[in-house]
């Protein structure tokens, strides 16, 4: 029991360090930079390895995050290594434009973050040949502020679902009440209007656990992305990695419940004369490929589109800097946040829509 | 450049949670709920079902018990018919017996009284003759007591049967 508990304290206590708050450094202070809405955006939308909570350059608080490296060996520290690092700037060997990083201390000794990306330093250094760096990057598992994220909603995702199904464990088939009545229509949308009409009568249950989860998956995260303080903010499901692997499923399932009707019309089309298959082909190959790319492309652009406009608005305050502005960009802001509700609602139905649609068509028997 | 280009450790992430999470929501989640909510969209459906069949039967049910009351109705009505005929008919038939059970006895007193009459009549005419003959009697012996009467009413019995 002790063994436990002294064990379970140790892993509190390792996390408890792993992510720890923090003041930024007021090393950049003295230097009081234009206000740059490009960067300022760039920041927001993209991933970073702190959770930038309030304030910024003196009295900025952030959550640093986990980093974990695998470089030859695994390295775990808490980002403030780098925040709370050496600030330095290096030329470009090309053009000479100036760069600033974080240089590691402490257990990221060794270790340069420049524009949220972890680079090995060479002789201390980093090489920037025409804007980019030339170092070795390590394998980079950091907890970033888009896994924080992921995990967050993911288990908000188990709790909401768990609960809806603790419900009808306790209740058998009654009609539901509480969290499983908001929560059902939504299920029995996702496995009738969008897996039985797509797939098909006889073969959509086997999808339909895939498809709920991709549902509720980006639906909750794209959600979770317009709350701007935490546990939201993080661009998430506008973030290419995790609609790649999204999209990537869509390819892998619809790949591997190809029938021999699919196949066929991709490598032989039926009615089609043999020297135009030579053309043919090729085009369906790529096609197999260009839906889930598609796909990603989508729920990529329309959530981090929907981010970079509310910041844009937002910015206006900034950019011209009287508090007059945001008689118009409040409004427009929030006109936009409204839209970006339904257009997190539209992508989950898009995304599990068109999927269920490529699946049924690598499903579909042969017409007569 | 950057923001188009995938992440690696995000990427392992999201595969590792997100198979996580469809593995766990599969067996935890997905699997009862869709059970619950095609198991209860069956039920309704039978009871639907059953309402259907029920609402037939109570339609047909009804049907036939209007067709019984009416066959009911239209036998009371007969019935009422038949009986009323009938009483008619035993009224009739009473009637004439009693008529005739009258004439009869009517017909039997006349008799009687006829025969009584006719009794009657040829007892008085027996009673009268008799009377006749004792007032004849007595006249006769009145007359019979003197010769001279008796001379006379000879004259006088004489001149009767001449006149006659």
């Amino acid at each position: 029991m002790t063994a436990k508990n002294t064990l379970f304290k140790l892993v509190f206590n390792f996390i408890l360090l792993l992510f720890s708050f923090g003041f930024l450094s007021n090393l950049h202070a003295e230097k009081k930079e234009e206000f740059n809405v490009n960067e300022m955006i760039m920041h927001h939308v993209k991933d970073a390895h702190e959770w930038h909570l309030w304030g910024s350059e003196h009295d900025g608080v952030s959550l640093y995050l986990p980093v974990i490296l695998y470089d030859k060996e695994f390295k775990v520290f808490n980002a403030s290594y780098f925040y709370h690092g050496i600030h330095e700037s290096q030329k470009d060997a090309k053009t000479g434009e100036i760069f600033t990083f974080y240089k590691g201390v402490g257990l990221a000794e060794g270790y340069a973050l420049f524009h949220e990306k972890i680079y090995k330093l060479e002789e201390g250094k980093i090489h920037f040949k025409e804007g980019h760096p030339h170092n070795e990057k390590p394998l980079d598992l950091s907890i970033t502020k888009n896994v924080l994220s992921l995990f967050i909603g993911v288990f908000l995702i188990l709790l909401i679902m768990l609960s809806t199904a603790r419900f009808y464990n306790k209740n058998g088939a009654v009609s539901p009440k509480g969290i499983a009545k908001f929560i059902e229509p939504l299920i029995l949308f996702v496995q009738d209007d969008i897996a039985k009409a797509n797939i098909g009568e006889h073969k959509y249950k086997k999808y339909v656990p895939y498809l709920l989860t991709a549902f509720f998956f980006i639906l909750l995260n794209n959600l979770l992305g317009m709350v701007p303080i935490l546990p939201g903010g993080a661009n998430l499901t506008g973030n290419i990695s995790v609609t790649l692997f999204l999209a990537m499923c869509t390819l892998v399932l619809t790949v591997f419940s190809g029938n021999k009707n699919y196949w066929r019309h991709i490598f032989a089309t039926p009615g089609v004369p043999i020297p135009i298959l030579i053309i043919m082909v090729p085009i369906e190959i790529v096609g197999i490929f260009t839906k889930p790319i598609a796909l990603m492309i989508r729920l990529f652009a329309n959530i981090t589109a929907g981010h970079i406009i509310i910041l844009a608005l937002i910015s206006l305050i900034f950019i011209n800097k009287s508090i007059a502005w945001s008689a118009l960009s409040v409004p427009m802001a929030l006109f936009i946040s409204i839209l970006e509700l339904l257009v997190a609602f539209l992508q989950a139905y898009l995304f599990t829509m068109l999927s269920a649609l490529f699946i049924g068509a690598a499903v579909e028997e042969e017409h007569h | 450049m950057d923001l188009i280009l995938p992440d690696y450790g995000l990427l392992f992430w999201t595969g590792l949670v997100f198979c996580l999470l469809l593995f766990l929501l599969a067996k935890y989640a997905w699997k009862p709920i869709l059970n619950a909510v095609n198991a209860r969209e069956q039920k309704i459906q039978e009871a639907l079902d059953l309402a259907d069949k029920t609402r037939a039967e109570m339609q047909e049910l009804q049907a036939e018990n209007e067709k019984i009351l009416k066959e009911a109705r239209s036998e009371r009505d007969a019935l009422i018919k038949d009986a009323q005929e009938i009483a008619n008919k035993l009224v009739d038939e009473a009637k004439n017996k009693a008529k005739i059970e009258a004439t009869k006895i009517v017909e039997s007193a006349k008799v009687i009284i006829s025969m009584e009459k006719a009794a009657a009549l040829k007892d008085l005419k027996n009673q009268l003759a008799g009377y006749s003959l004792s007032i004849a009697e007595k006249i006769v012996r009145g007359d019979l007591a003197s010769d001279e009467k008796q001379k006379a009413l000879a004259n006088k019995l004489a001149d009767d049967i001449n006149m006659n």
